[in-house]
C-alpha cells in the first residue's frame, strides 16, 4: 500500500501553524451553547409519527402484541415476497413473517445478487428523533450491515416508543460514535429536476415505519 | 496555490451571457424562490435558531484557531480504526494521490459522491487523463457530467436545466457510458429519476472503488459524515471494496457532540428540510460492513493561506449549505456559471479569490459580484460576515494588484474604487448614480475602465437602473417578509 508522504504532511501542518502564529487560540469552554438541549414535546411518539409521515413514509402505530400484524400489513402493502430479517431481530415479531413470506437472514452472508433480489428488509433502529422524524440505525443486532437496508426496495423499520427522543442533541448523546451509522428521514428522494420532489432514487423507495407503543 | 487552469471566463463576460439566457433565469428564479421559502419555514420552527447559529459559528472559529492540533488528532483517530491519512498541499498533489490509490486497486473506474472538494481540484479530469473513468452518481451531477456541462449551484448543480432538456441529455448520452435510457422516456421527473436509477445501479454494483468528500470530519473519533438525499452516497460508501475520501482541512469539528449543532443547521439551511433523507457516519473500516480499505486525503489547496488572513479566514467556516446563493439578487440574475468557479454565489465571491489568489482578473473581479445587500449574512448558518469579507477582499485586490490600480488614471476612477470599498458609500453612490441615469437617459454614462466597465456591461445596464439591486432588495425583503 502506498505510504503517505511525510513531506506533504509537514508542509501542510507547517503552513497552518505559521498562519495561526501569534493568533488567539480559542478554548472549547468559550463556545456558547445556549440553544435548547431539550425541546418540550407533548407526546414524543405522536410528534415522531407526524413528522415521519410528512416525508411520505407509511406509519403504523401498534402495541407489542399487535406488532406482527402491523409488520405483515406493511409487507403486504409493498407486495413483498422475499424478506431479509437480520440476525438479532426479535423472534416474536418475525415468526409470523417467516410463516407467510420467504424470510431469510444474513448468515452466511448474502451475496449482492441475493440482496438485490430481496423485496424487503425488516429491521429495528437504535434511536428515533421526534422533531426531525428520523430513525438512526447503528447497524447492531436486528439492524444488519448497511447494505441490507440499502438494496431491497422496501424497508420496514420497527421503532420502540421508549427509544424516541426529542431532538438531535439527545439522539447523539445516545449513540456510540465508533461504528457506522445511518440516519434515515423518509424514503430516498431527489429534487434535482426543477425542484420537483421524487421519492426513490437509489435507496429503498418504500419506507414503512411501525411504532411499537409499549416497548 | 492551485495549479489548475479552470478555463473559465471572468465573471463579467460570463454573467452577460447568462442574463440573456431567459430559460436559465426563469429556472433559477423559480428554484431559488422555492428553496428560500422552504428554508424560512423550517428555520422559523426553531425558537433557538440564533443560538444554534452562534454555536455553529463559534465551533468552526474555534476549530480553525487550533486547526493544526485538530488535524493531528483526526489523523491519529482515523489511523487507529484502520484508515490511512494522506496530506495534499495542492490540487495536483491530491489528484496524484487519488490516481495512485485507484491504480493500486487495479481498477479503471470509480463511482463518485457529489463533492465540492473533488470538483475544486478537477479530479475527474485528472483521473480521465490517467485512463480512469469517474462516474458521478448524484442525479444532478450525472446530468451535468453526461452533458459535459458545469454545475451551476452547490446544492442543485443542474438547476439551469429543465425537464425536457434533461430528457434529451439522457436519451442522447446514457448509452455511451452504460445502461441506456428507455426509448419511451418522457420528461416526467419520476421517469427521469427511474432512468437514472437503472443507469447507475449497474455501476454501483460493479464498482470496486468509490470516491467521496465529507460534510464533517470529527477530530475526536475520526468519524466522517456525508449528508445526502438520494442514497447514492450510501451506495458509494457501502458497496465498493475501496473508499477514498477527499476532505478539505476546514471540514473538521472537534467532537462528536458538535454535530448536534450542525445536523440541525445544515439540512434546514440547505434543502429546507428538518432533516435530509440520509446521513451516513463511518469510522475507518468495519469488519464485515462496507469497504475493507479506507483512505482520507486532507486537502490544503490555498486554505492555510486563507487562514492567515484574519478577516478572510471566516470563509473557511462555510458548511456549503448554499442558503446564501438562494437569497442573492446577483446570483439569481447571473446564475452559477458566471462566477467561473465551483463555488458560486456570495460564498464563491469570497472563497474563490482566497483559494486561487487574486492575480488573475477572473478571481479578482469576483468580490465585485455583489451589491453588499447583506441578505447572505442573514441566512448564513455559521454567521459568516460575507459583505464585510467582500469589502475586505476588494481592498486587498486593490492593494495586491497595485499596478492595476495605478493604471487607473483618472481621479474619478479612484473615487469609484473608494466607493466600491465600502457598503454605505456604495449604497449612496448607487442612489446618486441612478439619479444620473434618469437625468442623462440610458446612454448618459460612458464606459468605465475595468472592473466597473465589465460589471456594467455584464449586467446589461449602460446607465444605472432607476432602482439599484440594493434598493429593490430592501424593498422586496421588507415587503414579503419571507426572510429573517
Ligand atoms: S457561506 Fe454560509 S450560507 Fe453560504 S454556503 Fe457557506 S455556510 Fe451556507
Amino acid at each position: 500500500m502506498k505510504r503517505p508522504s511525510r513531506d506533504a504532511r509537514e508542509a501542510v501542518l507547517g503552513s497552518v501553524r505559521s498562519a495561526l502564529a501569534g493568533g488567539q487560540r480559542g478554548s472549547t469552554d468559550s463556545i456558547p451553547r445556549e440553544y435548547s438541549g431539550k425541546r418540550h414535546v407533548e407526546s414524543l411518539p405522536d410528534l415522531f409519527r407526524e413528522r415521519v409521515a410528512e416525508y411520505r413514509a407509511e406509519v403504523r402505530t401498534t402495541d407489542s402484541s399487535e406488532a406482527p400484524e402491523a409488520v405483515l400489513g406493511a409487507l403486504e402493502a409493498a407486495a413483498a415476497r422475499r424478506v431479509v430479517v437480520p440476525e438479532g431481530f426479535p423472534a416474536r415479531w418475525s415468526e409470523p413473517v417467516a410463516e407467510r413470506h420467504d424470510a431469510f437472514g444474513d448468515s452466511p452472508r448474502l451475496s449482492t445478487a441475493a440482496l438485490e433480489n430481496a423485496d424487503a428488509v425488516l429491521t429495528t433502529c437504535t434511536v428515533g428523533i421526534a422533531t426531525t422524524g428520523t430513525m438512526v440505525l447503528d447497524h447492531g443486532p436486528g439492524q444488519g450491515r448497511r447494505a441490507l437496508t440499502l438494496l431491497p426496495d422496501t424497508h420496514v423499520c420497527l421503532v420502540a416508543a421508549s427509544r424516541i427522543v426529542d431532538d438531535v442533541p439527545a439522539a447523539l448523546a445516545e449513540l456510540d460514535p465508533t461504528g457506522p451509522m445511518t440516519f434515515i428521514s423518509g424514503p430516498s428522494a431527489t429534487s434535482d429536476i426543477e425542484l420537483e420532489r421524487v421519492e426513490g432514487v437509489h435507496g429503498p423507495r418504500n419506507l414503512h415505519v411501525v411504532v411499537v407503543g409499549d416497548v | 496555490m492551485s495549479g489548475v487552469d479552470l478555463g473559465m471566463p471572468a465573471f463579467p463576460d460570463a454573467a452577460r451571457q447568462a442574463v440573456r439566457d431567459a430559460q436559465l433565469r426563469h429556472n433559477l428564479g423559480r428554484a431559488t424562490n422555492t428553496i428560500r421559502n422552504k428554508r424560512a419555514a423550517v428555520v422559523d420552527e426553531l425558537d433557538d435558531w440564533e443560538q444554534l447559529r452562534a454555536s455553529g459559528a463559534a465551533i468552526k472559529a474555534h476549530t480553525l484557531s487550533r486547526l493544526d492540533t485538530y488535524l493531528e488528532q483526526f489523523e491519529s483517530a482515523v489511523t487507529a480504526v484502520g484508515g490511512t491519512v494522506h496530506w495534499a498541499r495542492d490540487a495536483a498533489e491530491a489528484n496524484r494521490i487519488v490516481t495512485d490509490l485507484v491504480r493500486e486497486t487495479g481498477e479503471t473506474e470509480a463511482v463518485k459522491v457529489k463533492s465540492m472538494a473533488t470538483q475544486e481540484i478537477g479530479l475527474n479530469e485528472a483521473l480521465a487523463s490517467a485512463g480512469i473513468s469517474a462516474w458521478e452518481t448524484d442525479l444532478a451531477e450525472l446530468i451535468v457530467q453526461l452533458d459535459e456541462d458545469r454545475p451551476s449551484h452547490i446544492l442543485v448543480p443542474a438547476i439551469h436545466r429543465n425537464r425536457s432538456e434533461i430528457r434529451e441529455i439522457f436519451r442522447r448520452e446514457m448509452a455511451g457510458s452504460g445502461t441506456p435510457a428507455p426509448t419511451d422516456l418522457t420528461a416526467d421527473p419520476v421517469q427521469l429519476a427511474e432512468a437514472a436509477r437503472h443507469h447507475l445501479r449497474d455501476k454501483f454494483l460493479r464498482a470496486n472503488v468509490a470516491i467521496s468528500g465529507a460534510n464533517f470530519a470529527v477530530a475526536e473519533t475520526g468519524s466522517l459524515v456525508v449528508v445526502e438525499s438520494e442514497g447514492n452516497g450510501r451506495m458509494c460508501l457501502t458497496m465498493p471494496e475501496h473508499l477514498i475520501s477527499v476532505v478539505g482541512i476546514e471540514k473538521l469539528v472537534p467532537s462528536w457532540r458538535d454535530l448536534e449543532v450542525f445536523l440541525q443547521l445544515l439540512p434546514r439551511s440547505s434543502t429546507g428540510e428538518r432533516m435530509n433523507p440520509y446521513t451516513s457516519v463511518w469510522n475507518g473500516v468495519t469488519e464485515g460492513d462496507g469497504p475493507s480499505s479506507f483512505h482520507v486525503v486532507l486537502l490544503d489547496n490555498g486554505r492555510s493561506e486563507a487562514l492567515a488572513d484574519e478577516i478572510g479566514s471566516q470563509a473557511l467556516r462555510c458548511i456549503r449549505c448554499s442558503a446564501c446563493l438562494n437569497v442573492c439578487p446577483v446570483y439569481e440574475r447571473a446564475g452559477g456559471h458566471a462566477y467561473g468557479s465551483v463555488y458560486p454565489g456570495p460564498i464563491g465571491a469570497v472563497l474563490t479569490p482566497q483559494l486561487y489568489g487574486v492575480e488573475s482578473e477572473d478571481t479578482a473581479s469576483l468580490p465585485y459580484a455583489s451589491t453588499l445587500c447583506g441578505a447572505c449574512y442573514d441566512v448564513c448558518p455559521v454567521a459568516i460576515e460575507i459583505p464585510e469579507l467582500l469589502v475586505h477582499l476588494r481592498n486587498r485586490t486593490v492593494r495586491e494588484r497595485k499596478g492595476w490600480f495605478d493604471r487607473l488614471s483618472s481621479t474619478a476612477m479612484r473615487g469609484l474604487g473608494w466607493v466600491f470599498g465600502d457598503s454605505k458609500r456604495l449604497g449612496r453612490a448607487q442612489r446618486i448614480a441612478s439619479l444620473g441615469g434618469r437625468l442623462f437617459g440610458r446612454r448618459g454614462i460612458g464606459r468605465l475602465p475595468w472592473p466597473l466597465s465589465r460589471w456594467t456591461d455584464a449586467r446589461d445596464a449602460p446607465a444605472p437602473a432607476p432602482e439599484s439591486f440594493r434598493q429593490w432588495w430592501e424593498r422586496n425583503r421588507t415587503g414579503n417578509g419571507d426572510e429573517r
